[in-house]
């Protein structure tokens, strides 16, 4: 008994980890799963009842909104926060004085929860009294900024919020890219009569393949989950003209009680950032054991 | 070979001097506008967490305010004082440490074991049982958000800090397990063997050898974990309300419910109450902050 004791100890260790993951992950994701498939209200039903509450959500124009929401979103905060990234990284990389103080400068939006910064755009973007108001007083006198209260631009405030938040951790990342490669290889491509620009161009950032791979999983994966930075910024509105899916998923669930619905939203959900992640992590096992 | 490369790359760099030298200003130029538009929003938090309402009406975002007036700090921080529908932070920004302290511990420890266990004590399948682990660092939390609220309901702990503690200590685990796994593979697995072979068991080897050498691994795990759950939003807000509430909601809740007049100043006050914590962690030590970032991502 004490032998076999021993002899399992590391995986009795392992239990709770994996149980607790099997359980409060998949066992979840199963039980929304089976959610989904039924007429639940208020309260989870367990009759199955088909594919009917997909049936209803592709046919909801708020649930068409949301998807269309997020394609805008996500394509723009992708663009956006990559550009911005690999400008400020290669920018960072050029033996700047002061790099420390920029690169915290640059990044410290991403130790803040998006409530709090969506609380500071809002205030920001705010017609009334902010930036159209400071641009007025500047003697700007027609100048209108009021895309925050516009049904068609409203969603574009999310994005001006999301990526001055994410923009920094592109950065980061793609400068850990960059300071990993071998001085040998720039020294030598510009004694060849190659310029600084060629030398990025065409040499390190093809080598930033995995860098860009990186960046564009975790970004998308961040614009799927996009929840809190909605709520603080807009709440949906003006109307419903900013929800997201993961805004309907919670509304529809807490506010208007079709569990069902909203569990069927949420499985859309999970296989749009399983068809992203599960090549990535594939590809990222693959590469640790070729190693 | 080696001299004449040497000394071809100095002359280059010699010629390209004058070029150099304008780009450098342009790059200074560009780095500097970039600052100034990360820091913009903090600046308006915090110039506008000072002022005066009247003041706000008469300037604009960017006017300096008439002198230090913490007025609408302490009406965020400890409200006004007349009873029913006062709101402010004070009682939730303990309920967030409250939450915050356990959950971060219980979920470094575990992660820290299992981490132990992947890379040390290796065994058939340990592959896949890490990639198990690791999905979990991305699914999205919607797709468990129905269940967890029926089993905190049924364990009796919805609406709770210990309900929040157990959510987020799970769903911490895969992202402290990535951590500690990916910083033991690097530690060679010859000293473990060695205090094997003369005797050391499991929790001998885990506390003598590999402990005493994680502590750049538990700060970053920590200060991970402690800026995930302080920032989360999405549970505190489906799984607790009223008192029991963390601080984000309470900040949210704040600024959606102003009574009659808006309040600008106590909104941004509040704001800057919510990010402070994690605003120090990373000032301190943004080093250990970035390397959580990026860990996982960029791997060595």
């Amino acid at each position: 008994m004490l032998k076999w004791l021993e002899k399992n100890l590391p995986k009795i260790v392992m239990a709770p980890a994996v149980g607790l993951i099997g359980w409060f992950v998949y066992g979840f994701v199963l039980w929304t799963l089976y959610i989904s498939f039924t007429n639940s209200k208020i309260l989870p039903k367990y009759e199955l009842w088909g594919v009917g509450q997909y049936v209803k959500l592709w046919g909801s124009r708020k649930w068409l909104i949301a998807v269309d929401n997020l394609l805008i979103f996500t394509a723009l905060f992708l663009i956006f926060c990559v550009v911005i990234g690999i400008i400020l990284a290669i920018f960072l990389d050029q033996k700047i004085r002061a790099e420390g103080v920029l690169r915290t400068i640059y990044l410290y939006p991403m130790a803040l929860s998006f409530i709090v910064t969506g609380t500071a755009w809002k205030w920001i973007l705010n017609p009334t009294l902010g930036i159209q108001k400071m641009f007025i007083d500047w003697g700007f006198e027609n100048f209108t900024f009021d895309w925050l209260v516009n049904r068609e631009m409203a969603i574009y405030t999310i994005v001006i919020a999301g990526v001055w938040q994410s923009a920094g951790f592109v950065m980061a990342l793609f400068l850990a890219g960059l300071r990993s490669v071998e001085d040998e290889i720039v020294k030598a491509a510009k004694i060849d009569g190659a310029n600084l620009f060629t030398v990025y161009w065409k040499i390190l950032l093809p080598m930033m393949r995995p860098v860009f791979f990186t960046s564009f999983v975790i970004l998308v994966h961040i614009s799927i989950k996009s929840y809190d930075l909605i709520v603080a910024l807009t709440q949906g509105g003006p109307g419903i003209s900013t929800t997201m899916p993961a805004l309907y998923m919670t509304q529809t669930a807490f506010h208007k009680s079709q569990v069902g619905l909203s569990a069927a939203s949420a499985i859309m959900m999970f296989m749009a950032v399983a068809a992203v992640i599960i090549p990535y992590l594939y590809s990222e096992l693959r590469r640790e054991n070729a190693r | 070979m080696q001299d004449k490369l040497q000394a071809s790359y100095k002359q280059l760099e010699m010629k390209s001097k004058y070029t150099n030298m304008f780009l450098r200003w342009f790059l200074y130029f560009a780095l500097i506008l970039f600052a100034l538009y990360f820091i913009f929003p903090l600046y308006v938090m915090v110039v506008t967490s000072l002022k005066t309402m009247e003041e706000i009406r008469q300037g604009t975002l960017l006017t300096w305010p008439s002198g230090l007036n913490f007025d609408s700090w302490a009406v965020a921080w400890g409200g006004r004082g007349y009873g029913a529908g006062d709101t402010f932070l004070r009682p939730y920004f303990w309920n967030s440490f409250k939450m915050v302290i356990p959950a971060v511990f219980f979920s470094t420890f575990i992660g820290a074991m299992t981490g132990y266990v992947l890379t040390k004590w290796r065994f058939k399948g340990d592959q896949w049982v890490f990639l198990f682990l690791l999905f979990g660092c991305f699914i999205p939390f919607q797709a468990i958000l129905l269940p967890m609220a029926r089993t905190l309901g049924v364990l009796g702990i919805s609406n709770s800090i210990i309900g929040l503690v157990l959510v987020h200590t799970v769903y911490g685990i895969p992202f402290t397990t990535l951590f500690f796994r990916n910083y033991y593979i690097s530690v060679p697995t010859e000293l473990v063997k060695a205090a094997r072979i003369d005797g050391a068991g499991f929790f001998k080897i885990f506390f003598k050898i590999l402990l005493p050498i994680s502590a750049p691994i538990i700060v970053v795990t920590v200060i991970w974990q402690f800026t995930q759950i302080w920032n989360d939003f999405l549970f505190g807000s489906t799984f607790s309300f009223g008192k029991a509430a963390p601080i984000q909601v309470a900040l949210n809740n704040m600024v959606l419910s102003s009574t009659s007049v808006k309040e600008y100043n106590v909104d941004m006050a509040s704001a800057i109450i919510a990010g402070i914590p994690t605003l120090i962690v990373y000032v301190l030590a943004g080093k250990y902050f970035i390397r959580g970032l990026t860990s996982g991502a960029v791997k060595g």
